[in-house]
C-alpha cells in the first residue's frame, strides 16, 4: 500500500486537472456538437497569463485577472470564429477552430520567443510541500481533486436548477425549436464558453503550480487527454467527463509506477480507439436516435 | 459588399506575403560592408525556440560577443568583416534541413553549431553535399562528427561525459544503483544514457532505465519510481526545461539522492530553479565561470549594456558554459579562415583539420574524426541559496 499511496494520489490529482478541462470539450459539444479544440490553447494562455501577471503585480490581484482574461478570451473565440459560421456545415466550425488553435498558439510564440517560461512566482500556500502518510508531495495534490468536485457540483446545480441551465439543457436537446421557445441562443451559447474557460483557467492555475513551466505546446497534450476522457465519459455529459479524466489520470500513472514509463500515453490513445469501437457513446453517453 | 470586403482582404493577405519575401533576397560573398572592406560570412545554426531555445540562445550569444570583440578578420592580406548569418533550426531534427539549406544559400563560407545533437546531425546531410564545412560547439554525440566529414566539434563528446559521469556518480558519491531517464526519440537523451549505463555497469554498479514522451510535464512518478528502485543518483541529460520539471518533481516528492546532469543542464535558470529547495543537483560541463576573470568580466559588461542579449541569456548576466564555447567556436572559425585563405568553403574544409587554437575553454586540436581531444569535464553544483554554480572538481574517466 505504502509503494502504489504516491502514484494513485498523482493519479488522482492529474485526473482532476484533466477534469477541469474536459468539462470545457464536453459542455460546447453538448451544445453546439462542436470540437473546440482551441481549447487546450485558452488552457496554455491561462497559464502564460499567470505567469506574467502574478510577476507584475500581488497575487490577490494576479489571480482573479488570470480568470478574468480568459473567460473573456473564451468569448472572444466564441463571437469572432464560431457565431458567424452557425448556419454553416459543422464541418467549416470545426476547421475554423483548429485556425484558432494554431492563431493562439503562434501568437504566444511571438511573444514568448517560443521560449518555455518559467512560473517564478508560484501560488502561495497550495505550492508547498506536506507529509502525507509519510510521502511528501505537494500541496496542490490535494487541493486539485477537492476543488475540482466542489467545481463539478456547482456546475452541476447551475445547470439543473437555475434559468440558464434550464436554457442550456434546452439548446443541448435541441437547438432550433429552443430558439423558437423564446431562448436567446447565443447568451447561452457564450455562457458555454465563459464556464468552459472559467474552468480551463482554474485547471491551468492548479496544473502549472505543479509543472513549473509555460510553453507555447504546453496546452496540447493535456488538451487532447482531456478530450480524450470526454469521449471516454461521452461527450456532452459532464458526470460522463469527470469520471473519464480521473480514470485516465490514474491509469497513466500507475502505468508509469509499474514501470511501463514508455506507454503511458500510448495506453491513453489506445484507450480513445477501443472506446469509440467498441461502445461510441463512451460510458455515460447519451443513446443517438434518429430524428424522423 | 461582402465580396468586396472578401476581395480587399485576399489582397492584403497576398501582399503581406510578397512582402515577406522581400527581405530575404539580394546579398553576394562579394558584398561590401559600410566600412568599405569585404564580408565573410559566418553561418550560425542554432535553436532559438523549443525545447532548446534557452540553451542556443546562450551559445548564440558567445558568437555575438566575439563577433564584437573581433568584428574583422585577415583573409589572404585583405581585411574581411565578418558577418553572423543567424537562421533558428527549431530545436527538431525535421526543422534542421530547412535551416540548413537556408544557411548554404545565403553563402556563408563556414558553420557554428549546433546547440543539440539531433539536429545538428540533420543539418549535416545538407552542408555535406554543399560542401560547408560545421563546426559543432557543444553537440556532443559521436555520430555528428563521425557521419559527416564536413562536420568539426570543439567540444568534448559523449563516450567521455557519460562515463565521466559514471566514473563521479560511483567513485565520487559513493553511489551503486542510479536511475537513469531519457526522452524517446532524442539522440543526445538516448546516446548519454548508453554511454553512462555501460560505464556505470562496468564499474559494478546497477542501472535502471526509463523512458519519458516529448511534451511529458509530470515526472513525479518517474521520482518514485527511482526512490523505490532505491537509486542514489537520478541522472537525466536532458534538456533545460525538462530539468526545471524534474528538479521541482524531485523537490516535492523529497527525493533524497543526487540529480546528475548533463551539459544542457548548465544553464542559469536551471540553477535559479534549485533555489530554496531541498535538493542537490550536479553537472558536468565545459567551463566554470572565474576560470578567465578577464573574460568574464569583459561579457559580464556586454551583456548588461544590451538589453536582448540579457533576455536571451536568462535575464541575468552568469555566463554559461555554452556561451564561451560559442565564443571560442567563433575564434576558431577565424583560425581556418586565415588558414584557408580565402572565404571558399571547400578551401576552408581543407585547413580545418589542422587548426588549433588555445581559447577560453583550453586548447582546441582535431584529431582524426574531427572531434576536439578533451579528456576533463568540469563538475560543478547549483547553490540552492544563491541560484549560482559552484564548481566542485575536474573529473576525468576513471
Amino acid at each position: 500500500m505504502q509503494e502504489i499511496l504516491p502514484y494513485l494520489i498523482n493519479g488522482i490529482s492529474v485526473g482532476g486537472q484533466y477534469a477541469l478541462i474536459a468539462i470545457g470539450y464536453t459542455l460546447v459539444y453538448g451544445i453546439l456538437r462542436l470540437i473546440n479544440f482551441a481549447h487546450g490553447d485558452v488552457f496554455m494562455v491561462a497559464g502564460l497569463i499567470m505567469v506574467y501577471a502574478t510577476t507584475a503585480m500581488p497575487m490577490y490581484l494576479a489571480l482573479p485577472l488570470v480568470l478574468v482574461v480568459t473567460v473573456l478570451l473564451g468569448f472572444l473565440i466564441e463571437r469572432v470564429a464560431y457565431k458567424p459560421l452557425r448556419s454553416a456545415p459543422r464541418m467549416s466550425l470545426m476547421i475554423s477552430a483548429i485556425g484558432v488553435s494554431y492563431l493562439i498558439q503562434n501568437l504566444a510564440f511571438y511573444i514568448t520567443g517560443g521560449v518555455p517560461q518559467p512560473v517564478t512566482n508560484p501560488i502561495p500556500w497550495i505550492s508547498e510541500n506536506v507529509e502525507l502518510f509519510g510521502q511528501s508531495t505537494k500541496r496542490v495534490t490535494l487541493v486539485t481533486p477537492v476543488l475540482t468536485i466542489l467545481l463539478v457540483v456547482a456546475l452541476v446545480y447551475l445547470i439543473n436548477h437555475t434559468k440558464i441551465g434550464m436554457a442550456m439543457r434546452a439548446a443541448a436537446k435541441d437547438f432550433e425549436t429552443a430558439q423558437l421557445m423564446g431562448i436567446k441562443i447565443n447568451a447561452v451559447i457564450s455562457m458555454t464558453f465563459v464556464i468552459g474557460s472559467f474552468l480551463a483557467a482554474v485547471g491551468a492555475m492548479l496544473y502549472f503550480t505543479n509543472y513549473p513551466s509555460v510553453s507555447i505546446t504546453s496546452g496540447g497534450m493535456p488538451g487532447l487527454k482531456a478530450f480524450v476522457a470526454a469521449v471516454f465519459g461521452g461527450i456532452g455529459s459532464i458526470p460522463g467527463a469527470v469520471v473519464g479524466a480521473f480514470v485516465i489520470g490514474l491509469c497513466e500513472e500507475i502505468i508509469k509506477g509499474l514501470g511501463y514509463t514508455t506507454f503511458s500515453d500510448a495506453f491513453t490513445f489506445a484507450l480513445l480507439i477501443v472506446v469509440l469501437c467498441v461502445r461510441p457513446t463512451g460510458l455515460f453517453g447519451e443513446k443517438v436516435t434518429d430524428k424522423v | 459588399m461582402k465580396k468586396l470586403t472578401a476581395f480587399a482582404l485576399c489582397l492584403v493577405m497576398t501582399a503581406s506575403l510578397l512582402a515577406g519575401c522581400g527581405g530575404q533576397s539580394g546579398g553576394t560573398t562579394d558584398e561590401t560592408s559600410e566600412s568599405g572592406n569585404k564580408v565573410v560570412r559566418i553561418g550560425v545554426y542554432e535553436p532559438q525556440t523549443g525545447d532548446n531555445g534557452p540553451g542556443g540562445k546562450q551559445e548564440i550569444l558567445g558568437m555575438q560577443y566575439a563577433n564584437y570583440v573581433q568584428p574583422t578578420v585577415e583573409i589572404g592580406g585583405e581585411t574581411y568583416d565578418v558577418k553572423l548569418e543567424i537562421v533558428d533550426n527549431r530545436t527538431t531534427p525535421e526543422n534542421g534541413p530547412t535551416a540548413a539549406a537556408e544557411l548554404v544559400n545565403r553563402d556563408v563560407s563556414i558553420v557554428l553549431g549546433s546547440y543539440g545533437s539531433g539536429v545538428s546531425m540533420a543539418g549535416g546531410k545538407v552542408f555535406e553535399e554543399a560542401g560547408v564545412p560545421a563546426i559543432g560547439v557543444t553537440c556532443t554525440n559521436p555520430q555528428v562528427t563521425s557521419d559527416y566529414d564536413c562536420y568539426f566539434r570543439i567540444c568534448f563528446t559523449d563516450p567521455f561525459q557519460g562515463p565521466a559521469l559514471a566514473s563521479y556518480a560511483y567513485e565520487g558519491l559513493g553511489v551503486t544503483t542510479a536511475y537513469t531517464l531519457a526522452m524517446l526519440g532524442s539522440d543526445y537523451d538516448q546516446g548519454l544514457v548508453h554511454y553512462f549505463t555501460e560505464a556505470f555497469e562496468a564499474l559494478g554498479g546497477t542501472v535502471i532505465s526509463e523512458d519519458f514522451p516529448e511534451g511529458n510535464a509530470n515526472f513525479v512518478s518517474y521520482i518514485n519510481n527511482a526512490k523505490s528502485a532505491g537509486a542514489g543518483v537520478i541522472f537525466a541529460p536532458v534538456s533545460t526545461n525538462y530539468a526545471q520539471l524534474i528538479i521541482e518533481a524531485a523537490s516535492a516528492q523529497g527525493y533524497e539522492g543526487s540529480l546528475l546532469g548533463s551539459d544542457t543542464w548548465d544553464n542559469n535558470k536551471v540553477a535559479e530553479s534549485t533555489v530554496g529547495k531541498n535538493v542537490s543537483v550536479e553537472v558536468t560541463t565545459f567551463y566554470q565561470e572565474g576560470g578567465d576573470p578577464d573574460f568574464d568580466a569583459g561579457i559580464k559588461e556586454w551583456i548588461n549594456a544590451n538589453d536582448d542579449a540579457k533576455t536571451n541569456n536568462g535575464g541575468n548576466d552568469m555566463v554559461a558554459a555554452v556561451t564561451v564555447m560559442g565564443y571560442d567556436a567563433y575564434f576558431t572559425a577565424l583560425e581556418a579562415l586565415k588558414a584557408a585563405g580565402s572565404t571558399d568553403p571547400q578551401a576552408v574544409l581543407e585547413a580545418l583539420p589542422s587548426v588549433t587554437y588555445d581559447g577560453v575553454c583550453g586548447h582546441i586540436e582535431f584529431d582524426d574524426i574531427g572531434d576536439a581531444k578533451r579528456d576533463q569535464a568540469y563538475i560543478k553544483t547549483a547553490n540552492t541559496e544563491t541560484g549560482a554554480w559552484d564548481f566542485v572538481k575536474v573529473q576525468g574517466v576513471a
